[in-house]
């Protein structure tokens, strides 16, 4: 599986890329591959300003569903639209294509409570 | 938890292992998707060894059949199968399984593995006919090969002429060089196929040879989860899912198999169900808003009261649409009737379908 090193983890297994003040947010290779084929991805919270592990949306696989979490607090800005047609991006490309919202951070503090690619693989016993 | 006979191969071709009835089970090789879609455009290979046979000999075997299944199991003739279940004496089901006649003095029962204990006691509670009673669940694996390219791959494998075998039928003959292999013209997904019993000794040597002769037509190995998938296309029901110990057989649609041609296990009160209908009726449905329905979800209707419950539900592969079975009232399960499924805090609009959902390629 692959983490790559530039980017954030969180315990549930979402990665966070911060440019600037924006972040991009997407679920892990590891996440993907636990929830198999990923079919739909329910986000409805654009424009909301949400607090650092709050549900932004929902992830349903073929056979089960998860909550997705916002790793630091902020508004969410973008959904990204290719998901809502092609969920399986999330699949084969999850740091991708398979991107899931931009988020302007709120609080660049919390940032620093984040997980290293190397924490988060000890995390799943990588 | 038990390991299935095969479990190395099963970790060795990829899987994940879940525990599934009691035993560690393969759940998926590749992925779900790519799963179903072989077994419904060339062929798949699933060990579902978990699954309990029982041997029911001597006189009194048809007898005992007859007063714990619902079907009329006289009407088997050797090597002829029947779908059937076994009600209980408060309108529900204890197992819906398969009935095997071998002679008519011989008849191989298969039930669901989460209920082989519970099967078992029952069936041995009834058992007032002198009826030899074997449970042989432990000494048997099974395999369960389907899809349209099943008996191509599988033909070179034995003397028996499988196309000409009859859905719902058996053979018992030499297979991959072992003898007495239980050959059987059915399946769980709607695609043709068969389900190979094989003793515990020689089960390797049965996988190792399906998967090589099935190798030119890409077999694949397949998980529980494309096994659910594949039988709810269908509409079979799941045990524990869509019919229970509190769900009757006549509100499960299961009237088919249901026979009163003779006396069984509250026959009298399931045939009055009948007769004045039922309240409440396992349907099957499809979202038309976008969501996925699952098990235990509520259904409601256009104001919001609670009608009934999902039974089991999912993003079908073949029709890339969400479907799903569930009982409601009588007021709403005729076709195309609306109602609403609720997923999280939202009421998705659905409308009752025929089952099965997709096509068949085996009746």
């Amino acid at each position: 599986m692959n983490f790559p090193s530039e980017l954030k983890y969180t315990k549930d297994h979402e990665w966070i890329k911060v440019e600037g003040n924006v972040a991009t947010i997407g679920i892990t290779d590891f996440a993907q591959k636990e929830l198999g084929d990923i079919v739909y991805v329910e986000i409805e919270t654009v424009g909301e300003e949400l607090a650092a592990e709050v549900v932004f949306g929902t992830v349903e696989a073929v056979k089960t569903v998860s909550d997705l979490f916002m790793p630091v607090s902020g508004k969410v800005v973008t959904v990204n639209d290719a998901i809502n047609n092609n969920p399986e991006l999330v699949n084969s490309d999850p740091y991708g294509e398979g991107w899931m919202i931009k988020v302007e951070v709120s609080n660049a503090t919390e940032l620093a409570g984040l997980l290293s690619a190397d924490d988060y693989k000890k995390l799943i016993g990588e | 938890m038990k390991k299935l006979v095969l479990h190395h191969k099963h970790v060795a071709l990829g899987a994940k292992i879940v525990p599934f009835a009691g035993f560690e089970m393969p759940v998926t090789y590749e992925g779900v998707n790519a799963e179903h879609d072989t077994v419904r455009t060339s062929v798949g290979i699933f060990d579902v060894s978990h699954m309990g046979e029982f041997l029911i000999t001597g006189e009194g075997a048809l007898s005992l059949i007859q007063a714990v299944t619902s079907n009329d199991a006289s009407k088997l003739g050797d090597c002829k199968i029947q779908y059937s279940c076994m009600p209980n004496n408060e309108g529900g089901i204890v197992d819906d399984l398969l009935v095997y006649r071998v002679s008519d003095i011989e008849y191989m029962l298969v039930v669901n593995a989460s209920n082989i204990q519970k099967d078992w006691d029952w069936i041995a509670k009834h058992n007032t006919f002198g009826a030899e009673m074997r449970n042989i669940s432990d000494d048997y694996c099974l395999f369960a090969v389907q899809g349209p390219k099943a008996k191509e791959a599988l033909q070179d494998l034995t003397p028996t002429i499988l196309t000409a075998m009859d859905y719902y039928t058996f053979a018992i003959d030499r297979f991959a060089g072992v003898n007495d292999v239980i050959i059987s013209a059915t399946g769980y997904t709607g695609a043709s196929g068969f389900e190979i019993y094989v003793q515990n000794q020689d089960a390797e040597k049965v996988f190792d040879a399906i998967m090589k002769k099935g190798e030119k037509y890409g077999i694949k190995p397949i998980g529980l989860a494309a096994r659910d998938t594949l039988r709810l296309e269908m509409g079979y029901c799941l045990y524990g899912n869509d019919i229970n110990d509190t769900t009757s057989p006549i509100e499960a649609g299961l009237s088919w198999i249901t026979k009163f041609s003779k006396p069984f296990v509250n026959s009298d009160k399931l045939k009055e169900q009948k007769e004045k209908g039922v309240s409440r009726k396992l349907v099957g449905f499809e979202l038309i808003d976008r969501g996925v329905p699952r098990h235990d979800y509520k259904i409601v209707d256009a104001s919001g009261n609670e009608i009934g419950v999902v039974t089991s539900g999912t993003m079908s592969p073949t029709m890339k649409k969400a479907i799903g079975m569930g009982y409601v009232t009588k007021e709403h399960s005729s076709l195309n009737s609306e109602i609403f499924v609720q997923v999280r805090d939202k009421n998705l609009k659905a409308k009752v379908v025929s089952i099965p959902f997709l096509a068949s390629a085996v009746k």
